[in-house]
Parts: structure tokens; C-alpha cells; sequence
């Protein structure tokens, strides 16, 4: 039931991916976006990964939706049409390199594959000692502010510094 | 500039609604420990705030409650706290964020790693916070009509 329910999410993000580039209308585009967002917030839920659907759901479907439209504001609403040059090779390139990547997703281990690289590197210790070392219950709080808090620290400073640059370049008076 | 909605309804009922999302960030801050969330998403929502009195109240209603440079500095105080957090511990011998050697009168042991975590989700929520309500208030700041000071 689980795995039908993310088939059927996958299936949406491809085409609400789709409706995103392909609409003319960029209002339209960012609302198929936010969906966009929204549906991969449900994968990860569906997946077990509530921290993540959390985050993708603030931020992929809402925060993000907004400064699309805060930018549409600033510019135009439709896009220029393009003239429909030089689009074999392009086509060709795509084809190739996604080919390539679904050949290569075969070596992948199996979803939830217990004996994965992923599930007995370290995630095995911080799964058992966590809660003793860290007394944080959520797991996922543990490892990212405590035993990846480095990872972390960088993720705000980059979030800061994005906040930084819109205040030194966006909606200064020129006199 | 983003007007006021014209809608009674809306304003009212983002006018009710503020302080309880706001309050709801809070959670979503403090019971990162316990269940999905922390500052990161605590921080969101608490901006998502800033950014819907904005759409509702009109843009005069938020520079009225809150200064963009005011914000910006609590998103560097973010990142301050984060990074003090994170320095004490070589300072005191110990690995770069290792906050079991926080000074914590009467708590020894895991809990002040706990009580570390705290500290620095705290930092992350001013941080992504400030940040975010600075990025929406700059985006949409010119709106209509002031495109040519962009020269």
C-alpha cells in the first residue's frame, strides 16, 4: 500500500515537474512548484522521514512559493518565448545522461536494505548511543545538532548570508 | 508596496491567527528534541508570520512591528550563539561543538549535550528566521512602480 502510494507521488512529481517548466504563465509555474514541493513532503512522509517531509513542507511548498512571487513582482509575468533552436543535442544530452543514471540507480541497494553501506556505517552507534550520549529521544534532532552540528552550522551561515545579500542588494534607494 | 487585503475577513482572521502560529513556532523550536521539528522549521514558520501579516495587513502594518535591520542583526546573533556554542568546546580542550563542556550549573553528563542542542536549535531558529523575513521584506519591497531606481 505504502510503496502504491509512492508510486503514485513519484508519478505526480514528474508531472507536476513537467507543467512547471512547460506553462508559459510564471505565476502558474511557481503554484506547480509549490505542489511540486508539497508532493515530495508526502514521499518523505511516506518514507518515514517526518523531519524532512517537515521541512520540505515549510520550505519547498511555502517559504520558497513566496519569494517566487515576491521576485514576479519585481519582474514580469510571463515568459519570452523562445525560439525552438538547437534543441537536438540538447535533447540528446538529457536522453544520454538520464539513461546513464538509471543504469547506474540499478546498483543502488534496495529501499530500506539493511545490510546498505548507509545502514551499518555509523548509523548503527548513533541509533543505539544516541539517546545515552545526547538524552535527545528524536534521533534525527541528535544527529543534526549534536554529531553533525558542523553540517549544521553552515546551513544557517549560508541561510544568513543569503538573507545578507538580499538586504545589500535588493531595494536600495538610488538618489 | 503590498497593500492592505481587502477582504475583512482575511484581516481579521490573520490578525487572530499571528500570535497562535507564533506560539506554534515556538513548539515546533523547543520539542525538536522530542518530535519532528526544531529551529530550522521553528524558524520558518515564525518568518512565514512576518510574511503573512505583510500579505494580509498590507507591508506599512509589518515595518510597523518589526525593523528589517533590527531582524538581519538577530539573524547574525543566530549565527552568533550557534558559533559561540560551538568554539566553547575547544576552548575547554574538547572537540569544535562538543557541548558536553558547556557550563551548565548542576546539570553533568548527556543532558548538557541536550541542553547544547537547545542552545544552538535556538541559534538556528533566529538565524533562518531573520534571515528569511529579511529576504521576503527586500524581494518585495519594491513592487510597482520603483523599477527605475534599478538603472
Amino acid at each position: 500500500m505504502s510503496v502504491l502510494l509512492n508510486d503514485l507521488f513519484l508519478a505526480m512529481l514528474v508531472v507536476l515537474a513537467l507543467v512547471a517548466v512547460r506553462v508559459r504563465d510564471l505565476v502558474g509555474a511557481v503554484l506547480a512548484l509549490a505542489a511540486y514541493g508539497f508532493t515530495l513532503s508526502l514521499v518523505w512522509a511516506a518514507m518515514g522521514a517526518v523531519d524532512v517531509a517537515f521541512t520540505e513542507a515549510v520550505v519547498g511548498a511555502g517559504a520558497s512559493t513566496v519569494f517566487f512571487l515576491a521576485t514576479l513582482l519585481r519582474t514580469v509575468r510571463t515568459e519570452r518565448a523562445r525560439p525552438p533552436r538547437g534543441r537536438g543535442p540538447a535533447l540528446a544530452a538529457v536522453l544520454l545522461l538520464g539513461g546513464l543514471l538509471v543504469l547506474a540507480a540499478h546498483d543502488f541497494p534496495h529501499w530500506g536494505d539493511p545490510a546498505s553501506p548507509a545502514s551499518v556505517h555509523v548509523s548503527p552507534r548513533y541509533l543505539e548511543q544516541g539517546y545515552h550520549e545526547t538524552a535527545a529521544p528524536n534521533i534525527v534532532t541528535a544527529v543534526l545538532a549534536d554529531y553533525r552540528a558542523y553540517d549544521t552550522l553552515i546551513e544557517v551561515v549560508v541561510i544568513f548570508t543569503a538573507g545578507l545579500a538580499c538586504w545589500l542588494l535588493l531595494g536600495r534607494r538610488r538618489t | 508596496m503590498i497593500q492592505e487585503h481587502d477582504s475583512v475577513i482575511v484581516r481579521t482572521v490573520v490578525r487572530a491567527l499571528v500570535p497562535f502560529i507564533q506560539l506554534f513556532a515556538l513548539y515546533v523550536v523547543f520539542h525538536g528534541h522530542y518530535s519532528p521539528g526544531g529551529g530550522f522549521q521553528g524558524g520558518v514558520i515564525l518568518a512565514a508570520t512576518y510574511i503573512l501579516i505583510a500579505l494580509a495587513l498590507g507591508r506599512a502594518e509589518l515595518d510597523r512591528r518589526v525593523r528589517e535591520g533590527v531582524v538581519l542583526l538577530l539573524s547574525a546573533v543566530g549565527v552568533l550563539i550557534f558559533t559561540l556554542a560551538g568554539v566553547l568546546g575547544p576552548l575547554r580542550g574538547a572537540a569544535l561543538l562538543d557541548y558536553a563542556v558547556l557550563p551548565v550549573p548542576g546539570v553533568a553528563g548527556p543532558p548538557v549535550r541536550g541542553l547544547g542542542i537547545l542552545v544552538i536549535e535556538i541559534g538556528v531558529a533566529f538565524g533562518v528566521a531573520g534571515a528569511l523575513t529579511v529576504i521576503f521584506c527586500r524581494l518585495a519591497k519594491a513592487g510597482e512602480g520603483e523599477e527605475e531606481d534599478s538603472a
